[in-house]
């Protein structure tokens, strides 16, 4: 499992009710089922994924986090994931409306557009950033909502969310997760990893 | 050539219920029948049993060959040792429909009249629910002294069964496989079947509905439902693979009939739906094809619910799998879609996939892999969770 994935594992409490939206190759879910007793379902978009994961005796779904989100009741889970996706959703304001209707909790973790290498990219070359996190040129990118470390804080605040925990991190896990200053997290990491939850929530 | 059917002589392993059942239409049906097959062991447990419902066309002989036709199980590709539903490790149980014409009570059983003689119910069985079949099997899986079904499986017409299932003993199914189905009968899908009974009545053979009388069978009629429900189990892309514009050439003869003549040539695919309608009429009953079909278009999830088709799932513990094809047109991913959607809104849990086939609805029943896999693994993912083996 990824490093951001073992993270995210680690934020769940056991035995609790879990969504994983984009669950991939299912490998989040199988562990939240093995190592934590949880009832993890996942809501996959690529349906050659869907069919490993249902093929493994996991229970996803294809659909989408712009879409399949609304048809679920409120509270209807503790954790709502959403893993290196929000800046590829069409409604990412939306979506985490949506995961915290449903959901007691959100995990969001999302590619950090103010990480030093962009900026220093855009300003020195005056071209769109290319690096390994943001490897698609701007004609063919997924990723249509891209955002800092600070513009999330600051859509979290807007909207009402309690930050419970959050982490920068890096691309390939080398390093250890970072927790202090959120403005060098915005510089120098290439991941953030989000613990939110609803200010009116018990916690 | 005597038309009567030979399958009124064939005798099928069947349990009796002398108190019947109360049906939806509130008529009591006493006694009923219920003919099935069974295939591996049940467990000393009870808990390994999976219930696998048929289409409309189909029967109990799922997986062993058919008393009439000679013909391999239905889906004798998926269950049996080591197959995806395996008898080595799973009791699978399928069981004959009621209004059916394998040893289930259906229209052909004998019913008595008021003056104590006995003749076929014909048309006038009652009319029957999906929800009315699943009440038979339910009969015969708690005869069977097993409590909870590990998992009830179907495709077309069986998926409205394991959908009733779910609806009707929500405690007693652990697990779902609803596939290539809907929550509901669609218009589309209720005028094919009736363009299907048309044909039948049509049929001068008919009489009424009571064509044993004079010992005959509307074959022309039912042949004819039989061609035209076919086309809707296929796909355009499966008929041009499969036969194109090919024109059938006898041996010997070169193109069939005299040359230029209207029908002096007959298209491959012609043929072949021919071949569907004349074998089909020497296995169906037309009566019973009548009561199955309107059991089919009267099936619809949300009907007592202001078409809420979530309510009946509402705190549903069940695990479901649904499947669809990509190229079934006759229930098509949009309707599974829809299933899936009612059940989340009740936050059951559900997987949904759609397999990429160009085979049109009958994919459920032909080679796919990635089915195959999925269905293997889903049933396994249930029984590690269900605590077997």
């Amino acid at each position: 499992m990824r490093l951001d994935q073992r993270l995210i594992a680690g934020m769940i409490r056991p035995r609790t009710r879990v969504l994983d939206v984009g669950s991939g190759d299912g490998a989040l879910l199988d562990y939240l089922f093995r190592n934590s007793g949880c009832d993890a379902r996942g809501i996959e978009i690529d349906m050659r994924e869907v069919t490993r994961s249902v093929a493994h005796g996991l229970p996803v779904m294809h659909g989408d986090a712009d879409h399949d989100l609304v048809h679920y009741p409120d509270n209807a889970f503790d954790y709502v994931v959403l893993q290196r996706t929000l800046q590829a959703v069409e409604r990412p304001r939306e979506v985490l409306r949506q995961m915290l209707r449903i959901g007691r909790y959100a995990i969001v973790s999302f590619p950090n557009f103010g990480h030093w290498r962009l900026r220093m990219q855009l300003l020195l070359r005056g071209r769109m950033p290319m690096t390994s996190v943001w490897s698609t040129p701007w004609y063919d990118t997924p990723n249509i909502h891209p955002c800092t470390i600070l513009d999330f804080l600051t859509l979290c605040r807007d909207e009402g969310y309690v930050v419970q925990q959050w982490m920068a991190v890096d691309e390939d896990g080398e390093r250890a997760p970072w927790r202090r200053s959120i403005r060098l997290a915005n510089l120098f990491g290439e991941q953030a990893l989000f613990l939110l939850r609803r200010k009116d929530a018990p916690r | 050539m005597d038309q009567t059917s030979p399958a009124t002589a064939l005798s099928h392993q069947h349990v009796t219920f002398p108190d019947g059942l109360q049906l939806d239409c509130g008529f009591h049906l006493a006694p009923v029948d219920v003919a099935y097959r069974t295939y591996g062991a049940l467990s000393p447990a009870r808990d390994n049993a999976i219930l696998v419902c048929h289409a409309l066309t189909g029967d109990q002989y799922v997986a062993d060959p058919h008393p009439l036709t000679g013909k391999p199980g239905w889906w004798g590709r998926m269950v049996g040792p080591g197959l995806p539903i395996d008898t080595d490790r799973f009791f699978v149980i399928c069981v004959n429909v009621l209004g059916g014409c394998m040893g289930t009570t259906g229209p052909r059983s004998l019913r008595v009249c008021d003056d104590g003689t006995e003749e076929p119910w014909g048309t006038d069985f009652p009319a029957i629910t999906i929800r009315d079949m699943v009440r038979a099997q339910h009969l015969l899986v708690e005869h069977m002294g097993i409590e909870r079904l590990l998992a009830v499986v179907g495709g077309s017409m069986g998926g409205m069964q394991v959908l009733e299932w779910c609806a009707t003993y929500p405690d007693q199914v652990f697990a779902a496989m609803p596939i290539a189905t809907s929550p509901f009968h669609s218009a589309q899908n209720i005028a094919f079947n009736e363009v299907s009974r048309q044909a039948i009545f049509a049929d001068p053979q008919w009489h009424g509905g009571r064509y044993w009388e004079c010992n005959e069978i509307p074959a022309r009629g039912l042949a004819v439902a039989r061609m035209m429900a076919h086309i809707t189990y296929l796909s355009e892309a499966a008929l041009t693979r499969k036969f194109g514009r090919r024109v059938r050439t006898t041996p010997g003869r070169g193109a069939v009939g005299a040359p230029g003549a209207l029908f002096g040539e007959m298209f491959e695919v012609e043929s072949y739906l021919r071949h569907q309608g004349s074998t089909f009429v020497r296995r169906f009953d037309a009566n019973s094809y009548l009561t199955i079909t309107r059991a089919m278009d009267y099936f619809d999830l949300g009907a007592e619910h202001d078409g809420d088709m979530s309510r009946p799932f509402r705190g549903t513990p069940t695990r479901f799998c649904i499947i669809s094809f990509s190229s079934d047109w006759l229930f098509p991913t949009s309707q599974a879609r829809l299933l899936a959607r009612a059940l989340n809104q009740v936050a059951a849990n559900v997987s949904f996939v759609e397999i990429d086939s160009d085979k049109g609805h009958d994919a459920f029943l032909l080679d796919e892999p990635d089915f195959d896999r999925t269905i293997r693994g889903f049933l396994c993912g249930a029984a590690e969770h269900a605590g077997i083996d």
